[in-house]
């Protein structure tokens, strides 16, 4: 197999403008599927969560979930799109085991929504207009597992196992137009379009958007043209991107190779091609097909949907406001710093400050646990804050107890310890490790009191006024209490004592 | 006078995923001619002033509320089918696409 040729990122963006475009498929967070009554709890056994209807059985009929119509409208209006008069669903006729009817029901010529955009925000504070085409609803397929085979890749399986829980699923595809004029920020956009949409997503509250969990998918298309003046170049669609990072990378690889292809006077062909998260390179798959190939034709079993205005409108008043302006206002009332604001946001913790600022701890302290203590965990576990075994409550709880003085900074530490490794709340995990700061002064005294004959010369120096070396009688405390002393009190009664000598 | 070639007949027997003969494939194609010149005779009386109609009766949002029902047991999920792992359908190996 031969390498790849690769043309440097910088050097690809001087010669050539890149042109991307999105295609984002986000799970629904219904209860039930988009055409039947099947639940459609994560990680469930194999076909546990299935009915006829998810299985394509011969007779079944599919009947549409309201509230997944609901929530493809929140969408469309949250990215401002025009919602649909009348929109029917297609059939999107292919055979392959994931789709057991042998055709995929989707939306093809009638999206729900259509014509809009979404502002998003670079990490410097740019604010890029992506425009959208489209945002339709259609339903997910099942999971297929390769059985046999060296790699466990497709090539040299000896058969497959299909699981058709996910099938039928709700899932709202949006497209967007070509993004021009983003020259060589083009893997930054794409990679804040997404996570902007999972935002909203959130926001919205119809879905989780769980990129881990494969409720956030997005297929990235990336052309080069020689100008911006230029038309369009070919374009390849790198499949089934699942992280903010992964987004980012597979841009600037795309860039990269494409450069090198059109560099040596060669053409883009036009493909789809697969992502390799372990290696961080694209590869060929199939040559893409022409959509007459589905013979998408109108699905007969689903009349058409026709929301009302009033049904619209309805909804619109509830919409949640934007990322962009809930961020700017969130920020404002939190006071942080720009750049205190931007980490936040990258470290995707404004939720998780927000819920633990509403639960009592003032946004500063709020910041320091979610944005210090917690990040490192998250990144030396290899988890999402969100995922951590901690809830916003808990920390406000934390912070709590240090402000009551209870416990101090390190105590805090080590009880957040506790709380991670599933021993409790805080409260609990004070009282189980016997945590709390040594307040009772008659221990104290002892301490003290130990400290100061130990170390004669010293006590001999700040008797004598000298209160420099005086941390090294309040250290002695600390260490002999196992930091469980408030230090400020230690230093007090410190002084007390050789006032009194 | 043919619309459908035989090619085309072969073409979306591959898209169709069924193998036919070359026999199988001529006489296809001029029976496809047949019905596609009978339902072009439709267009004969249907001008542009009458909408394509995909579903004749004047219903829309038919729906059904986001409530759960039971699934089916595993076992009847599989019930018909030829092979099955772990509670998963066997199928054969499959070589194109992913």
């Amino acid at each position: 197999m031969s390498t790849t040729d690769l043309v440097d990122y910088d050097e690809a963006v001087a010669r050539f403008d890149p042109v991307i475009g999105i295609e984002v498929h986000v799970e629904l967070g219904t209860a039930s599927k988009m055409f039947d009554g099947a639940p459609t709890e994560f990680g469930a056994e194999p076909n546990t969560q299935v009915t006829p209807v998810s299985l394509g059985l011969p007779g079944s009929l599919p009947v549409l979930n309201r509230t997944a119509v609901e929530s493809a409208i929140k969408i469309g209006l949250a990215l401002n799109c025009e919602i649909a008069e009348l929109c029917r669903f297609a059939r999107k006729n292919y055979f392959y085991p994931d789709v057991p009817k042998n055709f995929q029901t989707s939306q093809y010529d009638e999206p729900i929504a259509h014509d809009g955009w979404i502002d998003i925000e670079l990490e410097d504070g740019t604010v890029v207009r992506v425009e959208i085409e489209r945002a339709h609803m259609e339903e997910d397929a099942g999971k297929n597992t390769h059985v046999g085979g060296a790699t466990g890749r497709i090539h040299g399986a000896e058969y497959s196992l299909v699981d058709y829980n996910r099938a039928g699923i709700p899932l709202v595809e949006i497209v967007t137009r070509p993004i021009t004029g983003v020259g060589d920020r083009a893997p930054e956009v794409a990679r804040a379009y997404v996570q902007t949409l999972r935002d909203i997503f959130r926001g919205l509250g119809v879905s989780e958007a769980r990129m881990e969990r494969g409720n956030v998918r997005a297929d990235v298309n990336v052309s080069l043209r020689p100008t911006p003046e230029s038309p369009l170049g070919t374009r390849t669609e790198t499949k089934n991107v699942n992280s903010f990072r992964s987004v980012e990378r597979a841009v600037r690889y795309e860039i990269s190779r494409q450069a090198a292809i059109l560099d040596a006077g060669r053409t883009v062909t036009q493909e789809t091609r697969h992502w390799h998260e372990d290696t961080g390179i694209t590869t060929a798959g199939r040559v893409k097909s022409d959509a007459e190939d589905y013979r998408y034709f109108p699905e007969p079993d689903l009349v058409p949907v026709a929301p009302s205005r009033a049904w619209v409108e309805e909804i619109r008043a509830t919409l949640p406001e934007a990322p962009v302006a809930r961020r700017r206002r969130l920020q404002g009332e939190w006071g942080y710093a720009d750049a205190e604001m931007r980490d936040v946001v990258n470290a995707g913790a404004i939720e998780l400050i927000e819920a633990t600022v509403a639960a009592g701890a003032v946004p500063a302290a709020a910041r320091k646990w979610w944005m210090g203590e917690l990040a490192r965990t998250s990144n030396t576990e290899g988890v999402e804050l969100a995922d951590l075994p901690v809830t916003p409550e808990q920390i406000a709880q934390l912070q709590g107890l240090v402000d009551s003085g209870r416990i101090n900074d390190k105590l805090a530490r080590q009880v957040l310890a506790g709380v991670l490794a599933g021993e409790g709340s805080p409260e609990e995990v004070v009282a189980s490790r016997g945590l709390e700061v040594v307040s009772d002064d008659g221990a104290l005294l002892a301490a003290v009191d130990e400290a100061l004959a130990a170390q004669p010369d010293i006590a001999a120096k700040v008797r004598a006024g000298n209160l420099g070396p005086v941390g090294a009688i309040i250290g002695a405390v600390m260490k002999a209490t196992r930091g469980q002393a408030d230090a400020g009190r230690v230093r007090e009664l410190v002084l007390e004592r050789i006032n009194q000598g | 006078m043919s619309t459908i070639s035989r090619e085309e007949v072969a073409r979306l027997a591959g898209l169709a995923r069924i193998d036919l003969t070359e026999p199988e494939l001529n006489r296809l194609a001029g029976e496809l001619d047949v019905i596609v010149e009978s339902v072009a005779r439709v267009s004969e009386v249907a001008t542009s002033d009458v909408p394509a109609t995909s579903h004749p009766l004047p219903l829309t949002n038919v729906f059904r509320e986001d409530v759960v029902e039971a699934a089916l047991p595993v076992e009847d999920a599989l019930a018909g089918a030829p092979s099955a792992e772990g509670g998963r359908f066997a199928v054969p190996q499959i070589l194109e696409e992913d």
